[in-house]
């Protein structure tokens, strides 16, 4: 029991962090029907830019500027680079994107380095808030959930209750009607664009200091958010975020069980009594198959709805 | 007010229009007629910039061929799409709100006069996009066109697969549109209202411009009629 809570917390977080990624991610998809495979890089540049700006004047400016950095320069990115490449179509936005994640990367190794920066917890949110069942929790954890909470509750107000929002929400579904009836579309797309990436500037500002700042985590983190927005259903904010704390509790609850097909076999009465693969199969542990889980999930979902949970086309 | 000079367009590599003239002046309705797939809606999408122009098409005097969409809705032209699209994800209210330019907009019309016009919307004013009926959606997405004060509206095909009562209030609509000084370029297909309103009336076929006349003249040419909208 006392583990389930843990993880489940731990889930909620690293849900809410996928969120922060896949929220941009999958709102820059329904509008310019594009996926950006450097998004998760936006997310790196976040961390990076956090630890070098705390260098200077601490965490918490840091928290401010970095993510405004990161969504001016995708911003740019937008405007001077995708807009550009997209009248040749999305093979072209989609290599142009692809080539962008590595030429992230690649000038981050340049500047910072191939081993990780250390960039670490603020000092004063370096204490143990409170413990549950003996386990202890961070105070900086508690506080990257309430970060991340209200990010969410910030984008939902401002998506369905300003007229930017219903501007977004429009070009969303016609972008053609929203730009007949005199509103500047392009610049709505640049400034979504810009606000994605701020988005997962965000999350790598409050995550590069606990998963480690290091010119690999774009591309570790990459894969998973686009699982989130396959099941959630690709242009769907509702269905990234039930994605998103859906595959962020599996992930961390997975992980802590240690039990295996068979353990579940022998208890609703069923033997295997052979040897061979099947013997091995059924004796992996949930732990050890989570890592493919999410990807099993995306393979699936593809076949079985192409559209995902709360898509509403196929992919 | 709009005035098109040897606009030609194309899907592609088709050549779908082959030189139009046409013009409005101010406070005038004229209906550009004719049948499927002549390019009626391609004229009225080149001059919103949705298809690129080639020619001229000057409105208030000023050269709008090449403009981007939204600046060019802003200089004043509003602009009914054929296929009646609701954003189903807003209410009927938000849908109006999103045809105003500006968030303090004050013109012509107010959301007050269109649930005047069209009680129906009032009741619905809380539904969703998506579950409203054809009707509704026809006159919605004249009203939320309206909701941005513009100069001169541009309506396609507002009356196809409407029953007479509803074709009778689009009718009613157009007059009180009218009635308030704006200029109208209506698409139709039928003769229905646009005999009854317009004060002058284009056909066109296969991507040229057939007969240019008051609905008089139309009314004394069988030949023509025949020839262009009879099917
Ligand atoms: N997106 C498109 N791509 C290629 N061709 C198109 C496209 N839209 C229309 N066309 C072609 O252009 C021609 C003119 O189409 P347009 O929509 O202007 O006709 P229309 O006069 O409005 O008639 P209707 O609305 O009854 O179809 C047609 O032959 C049509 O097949
Ligand atoms: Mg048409």
């Amino acid at each position: 029991m006392d583990i389930l809570i843990f993880s489940l917390f731990n889930g909620i977080l690293y849900g809410m962090l996928l969120f922060m990624l896949s929220s941009g991610l999958t709102l820059i998809f329904g509008m310019m029907g594009v996926l950006n495979f450097a998004h998760a890089s936006f997310f790196m540049l976040g961390a990076y830019f956090a630890y070098q700006i705390s260098k200077f004047v601490g965490f918490w400016p840091a928290l401010i500027i970095a993510p405004v950095v990161v969504g001016v320069i995708g911003a740019i990115v937008e405007r001077y680079g995708l807009r550009r490449v997209h009248k040749f179509g999305h093979v072209a936005e989609l290599l142009f994107t692809f080539g962008l994640a590595y030429v992230i990367e690649e000038a981050v190794q340049m500047i910072w380095g191939k081993v990780p920066v250390s960039y670490h917890i603020p000092e004063v949110m370096n204490f143990t808030l409170f413990s549950l069942y003996g386990l202890e929790y961070s105070a900086y954890r508690v506080f990257m959930l309430l970060v991340a909470v209200s990010m969410f509750v910030a984008l939902f107000f401002l998506l369905t209750r300003t007229r930017v929002g219903l501007i977004i929400q429009g070009a969303l579904t016609y972008p053609n009607i929203v730009a007949s009836l005199g509103h500047n579309v392009p610049l709505v797309f640049m400034m979504v664009f810009g606000l994605g990436c701020a988005l997962a500037g965000l999350a790598g500002v409050l995550a590069g200091n606990i998963l480690g700042t290091e010119p690999g985590m774009a591309i570790q983190l990459g894969p998973i958010v686009f699982v989130v927005i396959v099941i959630g259903g690709l242009g769907s904010l509702n269905g990234a975020l039930v994605a998103s704390l859906f595959i962020g509790i599996m992930q961390t609850t997975a992980v802590s069980y240690d039990v295996s097909m068979n353990g579940f076999l022998n208890v609703i009465g069923v033997q295997v009594d052979f040897d061979s693969a099947w013997r091995m199969l059924v004796d992996l542990t949930v732990a050890q198959i989570s890592p493919i889980l999410p990807y099993l999930l995306l393979t699936l979902m593809l076949i079985v709805r192409p559209r995902g949970l709360f898509g509403v086309r196929d992919v | 007010m709009l005035q098109i000079r040897d606009l030609h367009g194309y899907y592609g590599k088709s050549h779908i229009l082959q030189g139009i003239d046409l013009d409005v002046g101010e406070g005038e309705i004229v209906s550009l007629l004719g049948r499927n797939g002549v390019g009626r809606s391609t004229t009225i999408k080149a001059v919103m910039g949705e298809v690129p122009p080639q020619g001229s098409i000057k409105f208030k005097g000023k050269e709008i061929a090449g403009l981007k969409t939204h600046d060019i809705a802003r200089l004043g032209i509003g602009y009914v799409p054929e296929n009646r699209d609701i954003f189903p994800t807003m209410t009927v209210e938000q849908n109006l709100l999103l045809g105003m330019k500006k968030a303090n907009q004050t013109g012509r019309w107010s959301i007050e006069d269109m649930y005047e016009m069209f009680p129906n919307l009032r009741a619905r004013a809380d539904s969703l996009g998506d579950v409203i009926s054809g009707g509704e959606k026809q006159m919605l997405t004249m009203c939320r066109t309206l909701m941005g004060d513009p100069e001169l509206i541009m309506i396609d095909e507002p009356t196809e697969g409407l029953a007479p009562k509803l074709i009778e209030q689009v009718g009613k609509l157009l007059a009180t549109i009218a009635e308030r000084g704006l200029s109208i370029l209506l698409v139709e297909q039928k003769l229905t209202i646009a005999l009854k309103i317009s004060h002058r009336i284009y056909i066109m076929g296969h991507g040229k411009i057939v007969f240019e006349g008051t609905p008089e003249d139309l009314r004394n040419n069988d030949d023509i009629r025949k020839e262009w909208l009879e099917v």
